[in-house]
């Protein structure tokens, strides 16, 4: 089977149209960061207090921030989190309830006032809000077992049980203490039930970030997107030229513009991982550009004659059945990681599915175009005399070549 | 099948094999059940998986230089009196932002060559300049409170350590944190409430036994009172709680006055046990090292009748009459609980903070998540490669399953890279093997397409592959390259989950160069080898 054969698209001619796409996102992204949505920054980079709970039953979001209030607790930002289904809720505190002199003030305000939400369990901890220790250590004072000589072993199993009963069966909730009958021996369960009871809902997840790390992050991500770029212009120059080199980092810099105005537009949060994922994206991009250009540079040695605007479509026609078939295998990938992989993926893998479009593009339309308009411009200003002077073997075909377009 | 061709055959399954056993070592059996057991002991998870506590932490280092120029004040009033050395006032200026900087008033100008021998001979890790009307400045050289710095980070990392590997948490880590911060990293598999474990690890269990010269007072005025309002020489007022005298109740504050000195500290230490008094309330028990119990002895034989306070981070924990000479074991007493005991006794043995912390970042994972986020990541893993796999059989055929061998072997030698080197496995990881997965196959592609493109040429199939692989080759080669710098880059500023990523996607990678380019060509050359002269290729 075969897709794309012997095709013959200009995309050269098609330069304006390119340019107004690019424009267009370009600037409507940029619009975004300056005037509306801004760069919206994950916890990580804006510092704050995070925690996601999840509850038994599809929580009321109003009772929710009444609880809050009751708590003290300034404009926390309540919402749900993943599908309905989930019961998750992320609440989120922001800076001012942050603070690097007592870090967890914000987190444990949250968990308290969801507590005493009901609070008809007064000296009871809280099952679904407990780890193995905890556990582990009230069933080895309680001892309901009457164990010998490897109780602490014996309890620290029964634990664990528990704990990867209520994790993996039941979601990290369990409904009652009475949940754990055929899971452990019914005296465990009788003498949980002296000191236990069940809340409604369980942490499953906190990020607490001052704001110190914050910046500390900020300036890294930045630094490291600079330097990802650098890099490849380096690496570019030494093994092409300097203007591939030019060309590709400018694709990936509009990559990686409008994948950043794309969450501005949908006021998404940029986290971590997302940037993890944008530098992904620029290896990824350079990946795509570096074909079509390596390919320019064998049909430059081949066909002299030829300008350089042909050489160019030829090569993007050339090379096309591969662009799209990685590009769309790849974009098979992160489709399936952003439908599957989990409300924790879902801003990595919505940065991979815009990008992997977005730099596929960018390598036809952005990079190989600038090669040929730097030519003309080149050949424009100076004519033949600098054609002349460049000597170097390598060069020599191509200036040919350039003087002719 | 000739020979060269039979040596890279053997070496491709000897890879293969050497990999699995990367994966999952040597499996107690070979049931499903028994190979998940196998490969969960080899590859290690990251915090995001399997649930925990991460932390980053900063050293408050100004304490440690404080605490330096702190002794440096004391020896400097010290050689100044014996010196006979007339002096107003020497005293720290601003500890917050310079605690590196002494001022000394009040020096006679005639006595300045002898105040700069003093100095330099009692004080050497100390410049003297002069300062503003006439007083000196005392600073520690900028070279030795960098290595303060240093060494209080380096300090505070093994006493965290200590603490975290007496609470039984497994596989902890503790390492320095970022580019001279003075920041520390934590993370705690398994830990979902970090509240306790933060407690023991900021507590800086400083503990100190002193004279107590007087009290207890009710109040600080009544304490300055009783003293004529001015403290006696080399005492300080501190706050310590007792037994409230009428209604018995704890936690009364109460003020004494303590020594300046101690007279053994936490460093004279050799072990502390929590244990139960007579009376059965909790208490430390601790004995002291040689040295410690030879001052101890001195200090305690000379002062019977006198009364000693154990001081713990600056607060009179209790406080008891000596009755006779004690040689080097002691009780710390108070209003504790057994959890607060165990804790106590624990930051006790492993040694005191040189230095306060602060928590800068919290970030905890609870189990239901981790387990929740493998299942989901692995899933979609299977789904993305599968939807790949099918893809290449389809549209190249036979080739296809040649890249699909490939990919196989790609994962297996990347999972197996895990299991040898230790790396741990994140969130992020499993999406980087899934990305590794896609890009993987674009070597593939580059390949087939190319000699897709010859065959059309006219070649023949043999120097079809022949030429498809060398012109493939350099671009493959390029593509390579620029990911895996950026896979670098992320590494290095990345931490946890990210460099989780980074670690899959450059550990694929150069796995890929390896499936893509070596096996697919050894596999392409065995099929020419059985073919027929100008039977055609399926691709």
């Amino acid at each position: 089977m075969e897709l794309f054969r012997n095709t013959n698209i200009d995309f050269l001619g098609k330069k304006w149209y390119f340019l107004a796409f690019s424009l267009i996102f370009s600037v409507a992204g940029l619009l975004s960061i300056f005037f509306w949505h801004g760069i919206p920054l994950g916890v990580e980079f804006r510092g704050g207090t995070l925690v996601y709970v999840k509850f038994a039953q599809t929580p009321d979001l109003d009772k929710v921030r009444q609880a809050m209030d009751r708590a003290g607790l300034k404009n926390p930002r309540i919402q749900r989190f993943g599908p309905v289904s989930a019961n998750e809720v992320l609440i989120d505190l922001g800076l001012q309830e942050t603070s690097e002199a007592a870090l967890d003030r914000g987190k444990n305000a949250i968990i308290q006032a969801l507590q005493t939400q009901n609070a008809s369990n007064e000296g009871k901890q809280d099952l679904n809000n407990s780890g193995t220790p905890t556990l582990e250590q009230y069933l080895l004072q309680k001892d309901p077992l009457h164990l010998g000589t490897d109780a602490a072993t014996q309890y620290h199993t029964i634990a664990q049980k528990i704990e990867d009963f209520r994790n993996k069966e039941r979601g990290g909730v369990l409904s009652s203490v009475d949940d754990l009958r055929g899971v452990v021996p019914p005296e465990v369960v009788n003498a949980l039930k002296e000191g236990f009871y069940t809340s409604d809902f369980v942490v499953r997840n906190v990020e607490i970030v001052g704001p110190q790390v914050g910046g500390q992050l900020r300036h890294q991500a930045i630094m490291a997107t600079l330097y990802s770029l650098a890099g490849m212009l380096v690496y570019l120059w030494f093994r092409f030229e300097m203007i591939y080199g030019v060309g590709a980092v400018v694709a990936c810099f509009h990559d990686t513009i409008i994948t950043v105005g794309f969450f501005s537009l949908l006021n998404k949060e940029i986290s971590l991982t997302v940037i993890a994922a944008i530098l992904t994206l620029i290896g990824y991009s350079m990946n795509d550009t570096i074909v079509v250009f390596d390919r320019i540079r064998e049909n430059i040695k081949l066909l002299r004659r030829e300008p350089l605007a042909d050489i160019v479509n030829k090569s993007i026609n050339q090379t096309l059945s591969r662009t799209i078939l990685t590009s769309g295998l790849t974009f098979l990938t992160v489709l399936s990681l952003y439908l599957f992989g989990g409300e924790v993926l879902r801003g990595f893998s919505l940065a991979l599915v815009i990008g992997i479009l977005i730099g596929t593009y960018s390598s036809i339309a952005v990079a190989a175009p600038m090669l040929v308009a730097y030519q003309d411009w080149r050949a424009r200003r100076t004519g033949e005399a600098v054609a002349r002077s460049m000597s170097s073997p390598r060069n020599k075909a191509r200036e040919k070549v350039k003087v002719k377009a | 099948m000739n020979k060269n061709l039979l040596a890279k055959t053997i070496l491709i399954i000897a890879v293969l094999i050497a990999f699995l056993f990367g994966i999952f070592g040597i499996p107690g059996s070979l049931s499903g059940k028994g190979l998940l057991a196998a490969l969960q002991s080899r590859i290690h998870l990251g915090l995001d998986l399997k649930g925990g506590t991460h932390l980053i932490l900063q050293v408050q280092v100004n304490d440690a230089i404080n605490a330096d120029t702190d002794r440096a004040v004391e020896r400097l009033k010290d050689a100044l009196k014996s010196g006979n050395i007339a002096f107003g006032e020497i005293s720290k200026p601003d500890p917050q932002n310079h605690p590196e900087l002494i001022q000394i008033k009040g020096v006679p100008p005639e006595s300045s060559s002898e105040l700069r021998r003093i100095v330099s001979e009692k004080l050497p890790d100390y410049d003297l300049g002069s300062g503003a009307e006439s007083s000196w400045t005392v600073t520690m050289k900028p070279s030795v409170a960098n290595d303060t710095k240093k060494k209080a980070v380096q300090q505070a990392i093994e006493t965290i350590r200590n603490r975290i590997d007496q609470l039984g948490v497994s596989e902890p880590v503790i390492q320095e944190h970022g580019l001279g911060d003075y920041q520390i990293l934590v993370q705690l598999p398994g830990v979902d409430d970090p509240a306790r474990v933060k407690e023991i690890m900021q507590s800086t269990a400083m503990l100190e036994i002193r004279q107590a010269v007087n009290g207890p007072y009710p109040s600080e005025q009544a304490a300055m009172q009783a003293n004529g309002g001015v403290l006696p020489p080399d005492t300080v007022l501190m706050k310590g709680s007792a037994l409230h005298p009428q209604s018995g109740e704890e936690n009364t504050e109460v003020y004494w006055l303590i020594s300046r000195s101690s007279a053994v500290s936490g460093g004279d230490l050799r072990t502390a046990d929590s244990g139960h008094d007579e009376n059965g309330r909790p208490d430390v028990n601790f004995t002291l090292t040689g040295d410690g119990g030879r001052r101890f002895a001195a200090f305690t034989g000379s002062h019977v009748g006198d009364k000693l306070a154990v001081v713990l981070d600056n607060r009179v924990k209790s406080v008891a009459t000596i009755q006779e000479q004690i040689h080097d074991q002691g009780r710390i007493t108070g209003s504790f609980s057994p959890q607060e005991t165990q804790d106590l006794a624990l930051t006790l043995r492993s040694g005191a903070l040189p230095a306060g912390i602060k928590y800068l970042q919290e970030v905890t994972v609870g189990p239901s998540l981790g387990s929740d986020s493998i299942r989901q990541g692995v899933r979609a893993a299977i789904i993305g490669m599968i939807a790949v796999m099918v893809f290449m059989l389809f549209y190249y055929r036979a080739a296809g399953i040649n890249a699909d061998l490939g990919l196989f072997l790609n994962l297996v030698i990347l999972l197996g890279f895990l299991g040898f080197t230790g790396a741990t496995l994140t969130l992020p990881g499993i999406a980087g093997v899934i990305l590794t997965v896609g890009m993987g196959v674009d070597s593939n592609v580059l390949i087939f397409e190319r000699i897709r493109e010859e065959l059309r040429h006219g070649k023949t199939p043999p120097s079809a592959v022949d030429q498809g692989f060398a012109h493939a080759w350099v671009t493959i080669v390029d593509t390579h390259v620029t990911t895996i710098v950026s896979a670098i880059i992320l590494f290095l500023f990345g931490t946890g989950p990210v460099r989780g990523f980074a670690v899959t996607l450059s550990f694929g990678l150069a796995a890929n160069l390896f499936t893509s380019v070596f096996v697919s060509r050894v596999i392409f050359e065995s099929i020419l080898n059985r073919h027929q002269r100008g039977e055609a290729l399926s691709i």
